[in-house]
């Protein structure tokens, strides 16, 4: 039995200790929000926050979290109104919206480091997110709305 | 409710359980239903097709029948009932519906979400049918204050008795109303009064999808629930001839391995395992005949065909053949597209829970009727055993009008006897996907001293789409020698003027699964006919913008377009020092789309996108927010394509897998994109897709106007 802290709630899981992060979080735990979209780092779509940095749970062996805080998108926010959320439903960014939690969570992982990002600053922290529906600039509009309302 | 429905009884209202006014309504079908879609058996003179809920507390559910991959269907056909229902909005919510022939596409003929035909479907019945109930509602007002109905009107789910002022909320009128006879010619509303459609209203699902709680196919949970992963021949079409799978077995976790006409599939307790039991596999294929099958054997193969086949007439306008001799300058080129796979977000995946006495599906579907019966026929199950739970999509763009995975899922519940979620790798999905199939075209046209068209000769070679889907899919026979526009739609309907025009389809197959993938035809044919009108406007030394327009019809809908994304990009000016300019048109689902594309071109031949100017006719309008978004994400897709896309072969294995090799777009690469809506009194057009055909055009042309190179084969490689 290992334990796991997961957006401030300590869980066990009995997972293999190779088990990749992605699949403790959405098939123990139930937490769905954070999504497989590649396994093998490339898309992004499964970010979460290990420690307060955005990391791809995709190829994050279980063994290699232990006493480490995780936060996925359900831990966000306590009423879904981080600034970046709250941003986002305001730009309508979402599409299918498979990828956005991942999106979400590299943007609330650049916002806590920079307030105020540049352009390149936003290409550097969010090209690993591959968004198939192209909902890119309504991304790049959001993270700069929520910027100026104090995203953190 | 049986089928015997007339046209009188168009609508049919009773309370619910609940005290709910449900009312559900039917419209004539299959007048319109397009070919790609016809399936048999061929649906009734009518069904219902649709579900308004009215709760007592007067909050409305539009149950949409339509799949939400994106496209913001879940907003479009609310706002449409919403309008004319005259409720208000912060009222509105909606229902994902089952898998039922009441939700059939009138367009399509069966419940399916393609072909950019939702908002065109839907937007004539929905608006009826909401008419109809509110005018249900204002009668049974009427009769309750003993007024004329004609006294009354219906306003933010209200009846208000105008004279008096007195009113009364929906929710407190729905036994009344179900008493009162539906008609079956309700007064519309004049499109000046709408409050919701034409404006730009959020999205109803924006909320969920930003806090993890939107529930896509791979989000379904079951109560003992397996999962399983299929391997699959790695070469298309190849057989499992032997496998050990004792290794495979003793992986912790693993409940069963069992053998699929698709594969192997490995059932375990979580995801991991059974991948881990899928690693362990020892499988002898028996590879088939596509085993020599490589990219270059494929083009070949057309290249042979072409100079060969006759192949069958697409159009003919004139006599090409005998313009030929008449031309001052004649221009041949051959083009050719890859194929593309989809890679949806979220891969292909579905929950069956398959038991004796029925069954049940969920996961994300384009086509849940089809679902439906193939699932039944797969498992052994009346159709109306099995019920199919749509989930939200993570992206289709046509890759989920397909039941593989969805096969999957229900053989192996049925054979461990346990729900069960089968769940693709990207590989998988890459690899086993129904690909845009690739095509070769050869063209020639000849202008006169004036530089106009004098004829038009373009040979398409590809495969055929329907060819494919219709017998294993729609359940209907593509016979040999029959047309099928998929493969060459947007090169045999040209909008422009030239005399002798002949445009033949050589149907060549390769083995290689195809499907629709965005916008279809028009995602290669726009990108061959406008690169090669642009070769035409050159030879004429025409500016490529007014060699187009001198081609149009003055009034025409593609002129349209074309002048407003030029204004809207500064044509007439010069762009900035080393941005060059390219522009193309297409019309595809009933909208007509124009781009303009701002490129650069490094030293080391990078092509940067920098900008792109789109103009848009979908004829009216209900979200124009959506049309936006549809447009970036249609330039996004089409862009990438442009850049990378392209799925090649080699030994009858496709050599791509995942994002590392199948390339995306990233935000770094995405250029400004500026949508320009052109105001229309036309009927309504696509959105999810005419956005696509003309980047990759617009594209290629900009960069001849930078370098003075053609690039004839995709992706852009200089």
């Amino acid at each position: 039995m290992a334990k796991i802290s997961i957006n401030k709630k300590t869980y066990e899981t009995d997972a293999d200790p190779s088990t990749p992060l992605l699949w403790v979080i959405r098939d123990d735990i139930g937490l769905t929000g954070t999504k497989f979209g590649c396994g093998i780092a490339q898309c992004g779509a499964c970010t979460v926050h290990v420690d307060g940095e955005p990391r791809r749970s995709c190829i994050t062996p279980l063994s290699t979290v232990a006493g480490k805080e995780i936060t996925t998108i359900e831990g966000l926010s306590e009423n879904s109104d981080h600034p970046l959320q709250k941003a986002w439903v305001e730009a309508d960014v979402p599409q299918c919206g498979y990828c956005q939690s991942g999106q979400i969570m590299a943007a609330a992982g650049l916002l806590k480091k920079t307030k105020n990002p540049t352009d390149a600053e936003i290409d550097a922290a969010m090209n690993g997110i591959i968004c198939r529906c192209g909902t890119y600039n309504r991304i790049r509009a959001a993270i700069k709305q929520a910027a100026i309302n104090g995203g953190k | 409710m049986k089928n015997s429905i007339d046209r009188r009884s168009f609508l049919k209202a009773s309370l619910t359980a609940g005290g709910a006014l449900l009312v559900t309504f039917s419209m004539p079908n299959g007048s319109r239903a397009s070919e790609k879609f016809a399936i048999e058996p061929a649906l009734p003179d009518f069904q219902p097709n649709a579900f308004i809920r009215i709760a007592k507390d007067g909050k409305v559910t539009v149950i949409v029948g339509q799949a939400e991959m994106g496209q913001g269907v879940l907003t479009s056909l609310p706002m449409i009932i919403a309008d004319e229902l005259e409720v208000e909005w912060a009222n509105v919510s909606y229902e994902i519906a089952p898998a039922a022939a009441a939700f059939a596409n009138p367009l399509l003929g069966t419940q399916a979400t393609g072909g950019s035909s939702s908002v065109r479907a839907f937007f004539g019945p929905l608006r009826k049918s909401a008419a109809t109930v509110r005018e249900m509602l204002v009668s049974a007002a009427a009769q309750t204050w003993g007024v004329s109905a004609d006294a009354c009107k219906a306003e933010n789910g209200k009846v208000l008795h105008v004279a008096s002022g007195k009113s009364v909320n929906y929710g407190d009128l729905l036994e009344a109303a179900a008493k009162i006879a539906p008609s079956a010619n309700p007064k519309l509303k004049d499109p000046k009064d709408f409050k919701f459609i034409g404006k730009g209203i959020k999205r109803l699902d924006t909320p969920e999808k930003v806090n993890g709680k939107a529930v896509f196919g791979l989000d379904v949970r079951l109560p003992g629930m397996l999962y399983a992963t299929v391997q699959r021949s790695p070469v298309l079409g190849g057989k499992v001839k032997s496998f050990d799978d004792a290794a495979a077995k003793a992986v912790k976790g693993v409940r069963n391995v069992i053998q699929l006409e698709s594969g192997i599939g490995v059932v375990a307790d979580s995801y991991f395992a059974a991948r881990r039991g899928r690693q362990a596999l020892k499988i002898v294929w028996d590879e088939g005949k596509m085993a020599t099958v490589s990219s270059e054997s494929i083009l070949a193969d057309y290249i042979d065909a072409e100079q060969k086949e006759k192949g069958l007439v697409a159009k003919t306008v004139g006599d090409a053949e005998a313009a030929k001799p008449k031309a001052a300058k004649t221009i041949e080129a051959t083009y050719f597209a890859p194929f593309l796979a989809h890679a949806t977000m979220e891969p292909m995946n579905f929950t069956a829970d398959v038991r004796a006495d029925g069954a049940d599906m969920w996961g994300g579907s384009q086509i849940q009727l089809v679902v439906k019966n193939q699932i039944a026929k797969a498992v052994g199950l009346a159709p109306e055993k099995v019920n199919v739970h749509t989930t939200l999509l993570g992206g289709g763009f046509g890759r989920r009008v397909g039941v593989d995975y969805v096969i999957d899922s229900a053989l192996l519940s049925k054979a461990v006897g346990k729900p069960v979620k089968v769940v693709w790798t990207r590989e998988d999905d890459v690899q086993n996907d129904f690909h845009r199939p690739a095509t070769y075209n050869k063209l020639s046209a000849g202008i006169g001293v004036d530089g106009k068209p004098i004829f038009w000769h373009h040979r398409i070679v590809n495969p055929s789409i329907m060819a494919g889907l219709a017998p294993t899919v729609f359940g209907f026979p593509f016979p040999d020698g029959q047309l099928d526009d998929s493969s060459y739609e947007g090169a045999h309907n040209l909008p422009y003027q030239i005399p002798n025009l002949q445009v033949e389809w050589v149907r060549k197959e390769t083995g290689v699964p195809i499907g629709f993938w965005r916008s279809v035809g028009s995602s290669h044919t726009a990108y061959t006919v406008e690169c090669f009108l642009d070769e035409l406007a050159a030879a004429a030394g025409k500016d490529p913008l007014e060699y187009r327009l001198s081609l149009l019809e003055k009034n025409s809908r593609h002129a349209g377009v074309l002048k407003l994304a030029a204004e809207k990009a500064g044509w007439a000016t010069k762009p900035a020092e080393g941005i060059f300019r390219g522009i193309a048109v297409a019309e595809s689902f009933g909208s007509f789309v124009a781009q303009v594309a701002e490129v650069s071109v490094g030293k080391d031949g990078a092509v940067k996108v920098h900008r792109v100017v789109c103009a848009v006719d979908c004829g009216q309008v209900v979200n124009p927010d959506t049309i936006a978004a549809q447009m970036e994400g249609s330039i996004v897709m089409g862009l990438t394509a442009a850049l990378y896309g392209e799925i090649t072969l080699k030994g009858g294995r496709i050599q791509q897998g995942n994002f590392n090799n199948y390339k995306m777009l990233r935000m770094s690469e995405v250029p400004r994109i500026e949508t320009y809506i052109l105001p229309s009194n036309e009927p309504h057009g696509g959105v999810g897709e005419p956005g696509t055909p003309p980047i990759a055009p617009a594209v290629v042309n900009a960069i001849f106007a930078a370098t003075g190179k053609r690039i004839r084969t995709l992706p852009i490689r200089l």
